[in-house]
């Protein structure tokens, strides 16, 4: 099979995992507790009102009646109105999501440029303070909750040595935001050529993707030390060293791009973690994403907000694996698609 | 080989002991082939001690509110200092012991009970079921797991009841397939055959037989567990879930704190936040330690 079927075989495949979803959110949205109707209706509703209501939702239809409709909704691209903001949910959420990609793109990469060599050195030189350090730090960043790694970072940073600006969202309000074009600050004020503005806003993003990085760092930096220990052990590098290749290609060439393919696939449950501790990051600092539009959402009982939002985490977890599968179809040439 | 563990190199050599004492020193062993783990269990029984003692040891009450001593900080009267309302900080960290303890370990025991029965039961018949709680599980291991945590709550009520329960669900996964998979690779080992050709039902077999041998990697995914099952609860009482003020818990004082630390008053958020980290810490060791003795093979 060529290397283009696998990878829509793959695709395919993540179709029963999306209808999986679907249900899933379907039947969160119908387990509200209490009467829907009656909590959309608000507080000096008649009984006739509620029964309008109810009629105007289709909550007086069967149950698969109303997951027909959830789906053509869905379809069309509808999450339903957010009762806090009065808003489209699919409109609030798009708005604030490259706010929260911003910060979990950078993450990742900062999280990825220091626990891979990290983990490598720490597997070439197994023993020493640098496997140790690597140790240290597995063990605290699994430890550490994300909320608090926030805050101690906000008071050392902010309060004590006030090297970064204060932990209120994207920019400082001296700037005015440039037009948006990647929707990625950093990037869109470069574009727009105001140098204080990208400074300001990567000022800004460096604090909270330093937390989430640091979140996201143990599981790399142990899987990378772990695969790299496999790879070095193998018979294959003791042949490569015997045929008397020099120690860097030994290294990087035949060990380090074996070991990186178990590393890849972890960074599917790396993804699982970071969407989820990005919603406590976005709260710390007031970061305005969609994870701090959630919390709002949650605060006032704004259900239809909540739902959309754990229906588009969960969407973008999903392609996010997929793009991860792809990756290793490209990088590994044995991987074949199973079942 | 997991097997081999239920019976230790001590308790092998002296097998005319005691059940008592055999399971004595295999508990010495697994203390003393690593001072990392013993500390955790020292830890851990240090915290649960606090947890049963504490609530009424604490020097003052943990909801006494006293206006003309609000945001002192940690003097010798008051240890942690005092928060917004003037309660006292310590006071509230050792008094939330036992509910963040209460909350994660009702939750992992919760899905540890039906995960290995899940698990258990799919192993060993397969057919449908299998294919069934198969689907379940990747269905919920398809959302990132705090989101759908959030999801639940919110749809089933904000309660302290529905955290417990939305937290069994997110782990329900990982008890599963461990217990799925243990089974699965002894549904026809010679003591299984054994039994079943001395007369025992299947469902005997499975729950007498097996399920005994599957119980030391469960323990260790237990273990691992629990320290991530605390971190979920605190996160989703972070974000004002479930457990509401004026009640002493880390993750909501943590909240509390994070109010003030821009001002420069550190204890209210650095002291529960810091009790967290070492309960965490302390399974995570725990875990490590069990499961370098269990599957030496994984370790890392």
């Amino acid at each position: 099979m060529g290397q283009l079927a696998i990878i829509f075989a793959r695709v395919l495949q993540a179709i029963p995992t999306l209808i999986g979803i679907i249900i899933v959110t379907f039947l969160l949205t119908r387990a509200l507790p209490g009467d829907p109707a009656a909590y959309f209706a608000g507080a000096a509703a008649t009984p006739e009102s509620i029964a309008e209501i109810r009629a105007n939702l289709g909550l007086d239809q069967p149950l698969p009646v109303q997951f027909l409709k959830y789906v053509q909704d869905l379809g069309t691209g509808n999450l339903g109105q957010s009762v806090s903001t009065g808003q489209p949910v699919a409109t609030e959420l798009l708005r604030r999501l490259p706010a929260s990609l911003e910060l979990t793109l950078t993450a990742l990469l900062l999280s990825v440029a220091v626990a891979i060599p990290l983990g490598v050195l720490a597997a070439v030189r197994q023993d020493t303070w640098i496997d140790q350090l690597c140790r240290f730090v597995v063990t605290a960043g699994v430890s550490l909750p994300t909320f608090f790694t926030g805050l101690l970072l906000v008071y050392v940073f902010y309060f004590l040595l006030g090297v970064a600006p204060a932990p209120l969202g994207r920019l400082d309000l001296m700037h005015i935001a440039p037009p948006q074009i990647t929707g990625f600050l950093v990037f869109d004020s470069l574009i727009a050529r105001e140098w204080g503005t990208a400074w300001s806003a990567a000022k800004q993003l460096l604090l909270p993707s330093i937390t989430l990085a640091l979140f996201t760092l143990a599981p790399i930096a142990r899987m990378t030390r772990a695969s790299m220990l496999q790879a070095l052990s193998s018979e294959y590098l003791r042949t490569a060293r015997a045929a008397g290749l020099s120690r860097g290609r030994v290294l990087m060439v035949y060990a380090f791009r074996n070991a990186l393919l178990p590393v890849v696939t972890t960074l599917g449950m790396v993804f699982s973690f970071t969407l989820g501790a990005n919603v406590l990051v976005e709260k710390v600092f007031a970061w305005p994403g969609i994870g701090s539009f959630a919390i709002e959402a949650l605060v006032v009982s704004d259900y239809a907000a909540v739902q959309g939002f754990v229906l588009s985490m969960a969407v973008l977890f999903v392609v996010l694996n997929l793009f991860i599968d792809t990756l290793y179809t490209l990088i590994d040439p044995r991987v074949q698609v199973d079942g | 080989m997991n097997d081999a563990v239920m019976t230790s190199p001590i308790a092998a050599a002296s097998p005319r002991t005691s059940a008592w004492s055999r399971g004595f020193a295999h508990f010495r062993y697994v203390m003393t082939s690593n001072p990392v783990t013993f500390l955790a269990f020292v830890m851990l029984a240090a915290m649960i001690a606090v947890a049963v003692f504490g609530p009424s040891l604490v020097p003052h009450d943990p909801l006494a509110t006293a206006a003309d001593k609000a945001l002192k900080p940690p003097t010798w009267q008051h240890w942690f200092g005092t928060d917004q309302l003037g309660r006292d900080v310590f006071s509230r960290v050792v008094v939330a012991t036992r509910l963040d303890l209460l909350i994660s370990v009702s939750a992992v025991a919760l899905s540890f009970v039906c995960g290995a029965l899940m698990g258990a039961c799919a192993g060993y018949w397969g057919g449908w079921f299998d294919k069934l709680s198969g689907r379940m599980l990747d269905t919920i291991m398809a959302f990132p797991l705090f989101v759908l945590a959030m999801g639940i709550v919110a749809a089933a009520g904000n309660t302290i009841q529905n955290i417990v329960i939305a937290t069994a669900i997110i782990n329900l996964p990982f008890y599963a397939r461990v217990a799925r998979a243990e089974v699965s690779i002894r549904r026809n080992a010679g003591y299984v055959q054994a039994a079943r050709l001395s007369g025992n039902s299947e469902l005997r077999i499975l729950i007498a037989k097996i399920l005994p041998n599957t119980l030391p990697p469960m323990m260790v995914q237990l273990s691992l567990n629990m320290g991530w099952a605390i971190l979920n609860a605190a996160g989703l009482s972070f974000i004002g879930l479930g457990v509401r003020p004026p009640t002493a818990e880390w993750g909501i004082m943590v909240a509390e704190g994070a109010n003030y630390i821009v001002s420069g008053e550190w204890w209210l958020a650095l002291f529960p936040g810091a009790a967290l980290m070492l309960a965490v810490f302390t399974f995570n060791l725990l875990g490590d330690g069990l499961r370098d003795l269990v599957d030496p093979q994984r370790r890392t």
